[in-house]
C-alpha cells in the first residue's frame, strides 16, 4: 500500500441472504481524489459505502481505511459522512442548527463527550464556512431542502475530516441548488485537499468535478479517471456505443 | 403561606411527585421521539403483574416490581433485535404477558386484591416517607445518568446510524434508556397509577415538541409542563376531592392542548 493511500478495498463481497449485492470489489483511493461512485439503482453503491464505514456486518473480503483495518479503525474523525437526505432525520425533530452540527465533533471526544467553548467556536466557523452562519439558531426541520444540506456538510465538516464520504448529496436539490453543492465540495477537495468520495446516479455531471469515476453494478464496471471512461471497451460493452458518446458528450 | 401546606402528606406528595415527573418529562422527550411512547404504557402492565407477584409472597412490591421491569424492559429489546419483530409488537407482548400474570396471582391470592387494585390508579397523597426518600435517591440517580451521557442520548435519538460512525455505542444507549424507562416507570405508578402512567412519560413532551425552538429547550419545557401539571393537579386534588393521579393527568392535558392553541395562533 502507498503512503498516501487513504482507503484500500480488496475483494468485497456482501450479499443480503441469498441476493447478491457486491462481488469482488476491490480499488484503492489516493489523498486528494475527487472520486464519482455511479452506477444503477440497485448497484450497491450506499451498500459499499456502508460496509466501508462499519454500519454492515456478514461481508467477506477487506478494506483498509488510513492503513488500518476496518474491524479495528475507530479514528471516525478522519472521515466526514454525508448520508442520504431522506433518511438522516426526522423534520419534526426539535434540534437547531448548531446542536445538529455539534454531533459531528463527538467523533472527537471521549466519555462524557462534553463540548467546550473552543467547539463552539468550531461550530461558528463551520456554519461561516458552509455560508449559514445566520440559520445557527433555527430548527433544521424549518430549513429548505438545500439549506439543510448544508448543514449535514457542516456536520461532516466539522471535526476536520480527511475524507469525505457523500451520499447522494443533490437527490432533494433543484438543479441551481445542485450545482452549487457540487461546487462546494470541488472547493473543499482542491483548496482542503479533502479527498472525497460522491455516490452519484448522475454519471455525466459528476464528470464535470470529479477526477475519477468508480462505476458500479454489484461489481466494479470501470474506475479509471473520466476521460478514459469515455474511450473504455468496457464501458462501451456495458453501456453501448450511443449511451457512452452521449454520457461523455454531456460531460 | 396556604395552610394545605402545613400539611405532611401534601409536602412528600409535592416533593416526590416534581422529581418523578422531571425525571418523566426528560426521559419521554427521547422515547416520544424515538417512536417508542407506548414502552411506558407496557412497562406499567408489567408493573401490575410484579406488583401482584410481591404482595403474593409478602415483600415489599417496588423492591420486586423494579427488577422485575428491568428485566421486562430488556427483554422486549432482546425480542426486537433477535425475534424481528417491530417496538409496539415486542410491547404487546411483553405488556400483555404482565397483566396476564397479575391477575391470575390476584385469582390465587386470599385477600391482597384490595391492595393490588389501588396501584391501578395509584395515589401520591399517601406516599410514605420511605417511599419519598426512595423517589428522590433513584430520582436523582437517573437524572445523572440522564445529564452524564446526554450528548450520546441526543445523538442516537436523531440520528442513529449518524451516531455509530462517531463512536456513540448506541446498542448501550438502546440499554441505557429502556433500563432507565423501567426504573422510572415503577417510580411513576405511585403518582398516576398503571392506568395512567405513561400520560406522564408522553404528555409532557407533546407539549413541549408543540413550542420549542432546540432539543436543550424542549426538554426544559417537557420538565417545566411536568413539574407544574404535579403542583397543580395535587392542589386540584385537595381542594377538590379528586383523584391525584387523574387530575395530573388532566393538568398535563390541558397544557397539551393550551399549547396547541398557542401554537396555532402564533403560526
Amino acid at each position: 500500500m502507498q503512503m498516501n493511500t487513504i482507503l484500500s478495498v480488496k475483494n468485497l463481497s456482501f450479499s443480503y441472504g441469498a441476493a447478491e449485492v457486491l462481488r469482488d470489489v476491490s480499488f484503492d483511493v489516493f489523498k486528494g481524489d475527487y472520486i464519482g461512485l455511479a452506477g444503477p439503482n440497485g448497484a450497491g453503491k450506499t451498500t459499499l459505502i456502508k460496509t466501508i464505514l462499519g454500519l454492515t456486518d456478514k461481508y467477506t473480503g477487506a478494506a483498509e481505511l488510513f492503513g488500518r483495518d476496518m474491524r479495528s479503525f475507530d479514528s471516525w474523525y478522519r472521515i466526514g459522512y454525508l448520508p442520504q437526505r431522506v433518511n438522516a432525520f426526522n423534520p419534526l425533530f426539535p434540534a437547531t442548527v448548531k446542536e445538529v452540527v455539534g454531533l459531528g465533533l463527538l467523533s472527537r471526544k471521549s466519555f462524557p463527550r462534553r463540548f467546550t467553548a473552543a467547539d463552539e467556536e468550531k461550530i461558528r466557523r463551520t456554519l461561516e464556512l458552509m455560508d449559514i452562519s445566520d440559520l445557527g439558531d433555527k430548527l433544521v426541520g424549518e430549513l429548505s431542502g438545500g439549506q439543510q444540506q448544508r448543514v449535514f456538510l457542516a456536520r461532516a465538516l466539522v471535526p476536520d475530516p480527511e475524507l469525505l464520504i457523500l451520499d447522494e448529496p443533490s437527490t432533494a436539490l433543484d438543479p441551481v441548488s445542485r450545482e452549487g453543492f457540487y461546487d462546494i465540495i470541488k472547493e473543499l477537495n482542491v483548496e482542503k485537499g479533502i479527498t472525497s468520495i460522491l455516490i452519484t446516479h448522475d454519471t455525466a455531471q459528476i464528470g464535470r468535478y470529479a477526477n475519477k469515476l468508480l462505476y458500479l453494478d454489484k461489481k466494479v464496471i470501470f474506475y479509471g479517471r473520466f476521460g478514459d471512461f469515455c474511450h473504455s471497451q468496457e464501458m462501451t460493452d456495458y453501456f453501448g456505443s450511443f449511451s457512452q458518446h452521449l454520457i461523455c458528450h454531456q460531460h | 403561606m396556604p395552610q394545605f401546606l402545613d400539611y405532611g402528606f401534601i409536602q412528600r406528595a409535592y416533593l416526590a411527585g416534581s422529581f418523578i415527573a422531571a425525571l418523566c418529562a426528560m426521559l419521554g422527550l427521547f422515547l416520544v421521539l424515538r417512536k417508542l411512547s407506548l414502552i411506558g404504557d407496557g412497562l406499567s402492565h408489567v408493573s401490575f403483574g410484579a406488583i401482584a407477584l410481591g404482595l403474593f409472597f409478602g415483600f415489599y412490591p417496588f423492591y420486586v416490581a423494579i427488577p422485575v421491569v428491568l428485566i421486562a424492559s430488556w427483554f422486549i429489546l432482546k425480542l426486537t433485535e433477535k425475534a424481528k419483530m417491530y417496538g409496539d409488537a415486542a410491547i404487546g407482548v411483553v405488556s400483555s404477558i404482565g397483566i396476564a400474570g397479575g391477575v391470575i396471582l390476584a385469582g390465587l391470592s386470599k385477600g391482597f386484591n384490595v391492595d393490588l387494585f389501588s396501584y391501578l390508579f395509584g395515589n401520591i397523597l399517601s406516599i410514605s416517607g420511605r417511599e419519598v426518600y426512595l423517589s428522590i435517591g433513584l430520582s436523582l440517580a437517573v437524572l445523572l445518568v440522564i445529564v452524564f451521557f446526554y450528548n450520546d442520548l441526543f445523538s442516537a435519538t436523531f440520528d442513529q446510524e449518524y451516531a455509530k460512525l462517531t463512536g456513540v455505542k448506541t446498542g448501550r444507549i438502546d440499554l441505557l434508556l429502556t433500563s432507565l424507562t423501567a426504573v422510572t416507570v415503577v417510580l411513576a405508578i405511585k403518582v398516576a397509577g398503571v392506568m395512567l402512567v405513561s400520560a406522564l412519560l408522553i404528555l409532557p413532551a407533546v407539549t413541549a415538541l408543540q413550542l420549542a425552538k432546540g432539543f436543550k429547550a424542549a426538554m426544559f419545557m417537557s420538565v417545566l409542563a411536568a413539574v407544574l401539571s404535579v403542583l397543580t393537579g395535587i392542589t386540584a386534588s385537595f381542594f377538590l376531592d379528586l383523584p391525584a393521579g387523574a387530575a395530573i393527568v388532566m393538568c398535563n392535558a390541558a397544557l397539551f392542548a393550551a399549547a396547541l392553541v398557542f401554537k396555532k395562533l402564533t403560526s
